[in-house]
């Protein structure tokens, strides 16, 4: 397929129907809901079924609950021990498989993350139960490492027998009185995706840390950053800019994160959300708890990045601010417009499909137009339709038999910690200059006309996209990454960055640029067939002549 | 530090496991059901462990690794798994087509008790298996044993196709374990080279370490025949490698097709190879070749050309038992001395099998089965080692004590070479050499002085 013809002209409706094709009926329906061809309508946006159930067999991406709260949400974390009760497995495969950097090195910091810690169950715990060997475990935990904080995973068995965890980590934080114990019921069963475990996270994190430090952050312009994880050392180059800029970032949820930062969540006075999914509740929490505003920024691609910074700026109104992000920004643009420049003439008029968990099949977007490539196809593991479609359609959702079990928590405002940041009518000002709080668009709105978007992309339909479009480039995870990679098509993991990054931020997306110079044209792709094979007909020459 | 919480003194843990030397059941008998033709194993559970074994397997390998799940909601998880089972039979069979589904379980359908064989009857009835299609499936709860009690469930499970004719085949049966697609091949080498007809089960060679030409097939031509595994039945004996991986398949062949069983070490090193290839040539009445006996002694050449280098070093080493047993007989033969060994898959015959093997070795061993790599790392503080042997996660204590790690084991994601280069039978023993004596050497260049550095060693 390596030097296969382009197609020069596809039909969307086409291939959609050619993907549904071998489905037995049921699941055609189902996917048909599942996959949409974008159209430009006027005042709405396309509608898509998103964040409902799995089909069985079907080889999704997916993977579970536990993993979207404790690989994911927790696990950045450094300073505080994660601890999961459940066989072995599920802590192992979370064992640092995710490349979330901590920069909590050195013998004076806490870091816990090479550790993979578990009740490793066994099947006597599941016949009597396992509190008992939990409550033990947290004990043995408490006395080697003495942390601030011990967090708690269940795993699935753990529901179905009954441990009630929540007790155990209650009765253990007020034996220690110096070490938080919490935990989190985030059984892989529940909901039908990472999704849940998200949810899971965010209500326990803002219910058991934020706003639980007594230190004063005095700095000016203090920001939270929501959703972003450090991957490759995204969050390290996000918190460079924004240190350049004089921007104090309180708390990043979750990337290089410690107990104090999330402790201390509740003294800024602006959320900026990367990833909208993953974190939205704690954006809202905050909001409504401490009256922090939120807005949705995104630090992936150097316009997306300089955009950012300029509506950080707006927010605060402070012209010294102002006038620093906008020297900050001509300081950094000089290189990325030399490596952009250097790579457009070999990136131009490529294609990209783009599958990844929540938010990156989006942002990801911004990086490839900046290179002249389009992104031809996309979609969600498990996002929401708000991600899809934009926040405006939350009120019209309504959430399925399978997720109805997700813990809503109820919020209000702190009698002593609330204090709005912006009054009434400098916030109708900032709206009124185009400025808006709150608000997310999806990644609809942002792809053209005509493309593909697609949640919960199975293995069979990933083929299907690549067979049918033959993309120059895909990108999505571990799983996926070899398959494709076979039908001579260069593979870009957008999860793990296949050990490269940062790709956040302006030297992230220097980074980026030349990475996927070098994947796209590299020679590999030509070497598919050997030469007997390209031309299997024997002819009258000689191969001396 | 990257472990430095770690401290040297040692206190017991009852509960706490951190830093495991093993993981689930479940990606065991994934990697097992890899090695039959045409198979797409299935994870009956949530979706989370397929998606989790699957990208540990494809980290090892760099190919990739197709299977379905059950994809268990609350409500499933609750009421059972069948209806979930059922769809993904004929799902599967619909779209993806292979000519086998190998099911597993994990935690989750154990606990509530799911019926596999009531399930898959359900199937075959409602006719969502397709005519000459084959469903099997392994119980594999995760919270017993570890990931080679998987790969031996889904083993077993296989030898459990087995059928009798009456008329025995004249083939042996070799059961390889759990080893590297590449040490499938030479195995396979070995007993050609012996003049031995055999069935392999399972055989991932070819299946995990395929080429890139442009074309990806999800079953590859490769893996063990549904027919030759039921032909197993009528086989002259089997050779089962590896009390843990492959001993209880290898038994049910004996009391199901009263196929004569042996279960012989993994063929890692010299002795090990030594007593497999005696075990071919007697099994199947057969002379060994000069060629076997030429690869054999190259390999004790090597080791008398670099005895110095090997002479009394010490070493720790962790992973799978059925591959430490056969390590440390190798280590010890070439005296080279483990002091630590850690396997984090329980079994008290492992501990006893080590210490019958080191019983002569000058330095006192440490061994723990159902240990972990925590424990490990804390012997080491207190008795240092030249080389560290075992899986990707020693890295980290590499690192942190400074002492040379070879990569070998489950899982390598790290480094390539492990999915081409056997380290079985002599070759293997050569290769495995090769690689402690290149840790050991590169770190004497990099301490030697500059007046003590050297041209030849």
């Amino acid at each position: 397929m390596g030097k296969a013809q382009k197609l020069v002209q596809w039909s969307p409706t086409d291939i959609k129907a050619k993907m549904l094709e071998k489905y037995p009926p049921k699941v055609a329906r189902k996917r048909s809901k599942q996959i949409l061809i974008n159209e430009a309508m006027e005042n709405t946006t396309p509608e898509i079924t998103a964040n409902v159930r799995t089909i069985p067999g079907i080889i999704t991406m997916r993977g579970c609950t536990y993993a979207g709260c404790k690989g994911v949400i927790m696990g950045p974390t450094s300073d505080i021990v994660n601890l999961v009760h459940g066989p072995i497995g599920c802590s192992f495969y979370a064992w640092l498989t995710r490349r979330n950097q901590s920069s909590y090195t050195g013998e004076n910091n806490e870091n816990f993350i090479t550790y993979c810690m578990s009740t490793d169950m066994q099947d006597s715990d599941i016949i009597f139960g396992g509190e008992k060997k939990l409550a033990a475990a947290i004990q043995e935990a408490y006395d080697l490492f003495h942390p601030k904080g011990i967090a708690v995973f269940a795993t699935c068995p753990v529901g179905l027998i009954g441990d009630d965890i929540h007790a155990v980590a209650k009765k253990m934080k007020e034996k220690f009185g110096d070490c938080n114990v919490f935990a989190f019921s985030c059984e892989g069963y529940k909901g039908v995706s990472q999704s849940a475990g998200h949810h899971i996270a965010n209500n326990q994190v803002f219910t058991h840390l934020v706003g639980k430090s007594t230190t004063e952050k005095t700095d000016k312009y203090k920001i939270n950053l929501l959703g972003e994880y450090n991957i490759g050392g995204d969050g390290f180059e996000i918190d460079r800019i924004l240190k350049k800029c004089g921007i104090t970032n309180i708390a990043t949820f979750s990337g290089n994160s410690t107990y104090d930062q999330f402790a201390s969540a509740n003294q800024a006075d602006l959320s900026c959300v990367m990833c909208h999914r993953s974190i939205n509740y704690v954006a809202d929490m905050l909001e409504t708890k401490y009256g922090i505003p939120w807005i949705k920024v995104n630090f992936i691609g150097a316009e997306a990045t300089a955009k950012s910074l300029r509506k950080i700026a707006t927010y605060f109104g402070d012209q010294d601010l102002i006038d620093k992000v906008e020297a900050v920004i001509a300081e950094e643009m000089p290189a990325v417009d030399a490596a952009v420049k250097d790579v457009l003439p070999r990136t131009t008029g490529k294609t990209a499909m783009i599958f990844v968990g929540g938010s990156r099949a989006h942002h990801y977007q911004e990086l490839f137009k900046e290179m002249g490539m389009k992104t031809i196809s996309a979609g969600y593991e498990f996002a929401h339709r708000d991600d899809y479609e934009g926040r405006q359609i939350i009120p019209d959702l309504k959430v399925d038999a399978d997720s109805r079990n997700i813990e809503e928590i109820e919020v209000e405002p702190d009698p002593v910690l609330f204090k709005p940041r912006k009054t009434e009518a400098e916030i109708e000002a900032l709206e009124k200059a185009g400025f808006a709080f709150k608000d997310y668009e999806g990644i609809i709105p942002d792809m053209e006309k005509d493309t593909l978007i697609v949640d919960d992309l199975n293995q069979y339909e990933a083929e299907k996209l690549v067979e049918l479009m033959k993309p120059d480039l895909f990108c999505a995870g571990i799983k996926e990454k070899f398959s494709i990679q076979k039908l001579g098509i260069p593979m870009k993991q957008l999860h793990s960055y296949d050990s490269g990054g940062p790709y956040a931020g302006f030297v992230g997306a220097i980074n980026f640029y030349n990475e996927i110079d070098r994947l796209v044209n590299s020679r590999v792709w030509s070497y598919m067939k050997a030469p007997w094979q390209e031309n299997p007909e024997l002819s009258a020459t000689y191969v001396w002549e | 530090m990257l472990l430095k919480h770690t401290p040297k003194e040692i206190t017991e843990r009852k509960a706490l496991m951190i830093n495991p030397a093993k993981t689930c059941q479940p990606i065991g008998a994934m990697y097992a059901a890899l090695g039959i033709k045409g198979c797409l194993p299935h994870s009956h559970g949530s979706q989370g462990c397929c998606a989790y074994h699957r990208s540990t397997l494809t980290r090892h390998y760099k190919e990739p690794i197709s299977a379905a799940t059950s994809s268990f909601t609350e409500g499933a998880s609750v009421f059972g798994g069948q209806a979930n089972l059922l769809q993904a039979i004929n799902n599967i069979f619909t779209v993806y087509a292979p000519e086998v589904i190998a099911v597993h379980t994990t935690c989750l359908s154990e606990t509530i008790g799911d019926d596999l064989p009531q399930i898959f009857d359900k199937a075959i009835k409602e006719q969502k298996v397709p005519e000459g299609k084959t469903v099997l499936g392994a119980n594999t709860p995760s919270y017993v044993g570890s990931h080679v009690t998987g790969f031996s469930n889904m083993v077993k499970s296989m030898a459990n196709l087995a059928e009798k004719s009456g008329k025995k085949n004249g083939k042996v049966n070799i059961i390889p374990g759990w080893v590297e697609p590449c040490d499938m091949e030479e195995i396979k080498r070995l007993a050609a080279m012996v003049g031995v007809k055999i069935t392999m089960f399972p055989d991932t060679s070819g299946v995990l370490n395929g080429p890139l030409t442009g074309e990806y097939k999800m079953f590859p031509d490769a893996g063990t025949s549904i027919k030759d595994i039921k032909a197993s039945g009528d086989a002259i004996g089997t050779l089962a490698l590896g009390e843990w991986c492959s001993a209880d398949a290898a038994r049910l062949l004996d009391t199901k097709c009263k196929v004569p069983c042996s279960v012989l070490d993994m063929p890692f090193g010299l002795q090990a190879t030594d007593r497999f290839v005696d075990a071919l040539r007697k099994v199947s009445g057969t002379t060994v070749p000069d060629e076997v006996a030429a690869e054999r002694g190259q390999l004790v050449d090597l080791i008398s050309d670099m005895h110095q280098y090997f002479y009394h070093k010490k070493v720790a080493i962790f992973g799978d038992p059925d591959q430490l047993i056969a390590l440390t007989e190798f280590l010890v033969s070439i005296d080279m001395c483990p002091i630590h060994i850690v396997t984090g898959t329980p079994g008290k015959k492992f501990e006893r099998r080590i210490k019958e093997i080191t019983k002569d070795m000058p330095y006192k061993v440490n061994v723990k089965a159902a240990g972990d790599m925590f424990l490990l790392h804390q012997w080491i503080k207190n008795e240092p080692v030249d080389v560290l042997i075992g899986n990707t996660y020693g890295k980290y204590i590499a690192r942190d004590e400074d002492i040379p790690l070879v990569r070998w084991g489950f899982p390598i994601l790290d480094r390539q070479g492990h999915q081409y280069f056997p380290t079985v039978g002599y070759k293997g023993g050569i290769r495995l050499l090769e690689k402690i004596l290149g840790v050991l050497l590169d770190r004497l260049d990099r301490d030697n002085t500059e007046e003590k550095f050297e041209l030849v060693y």
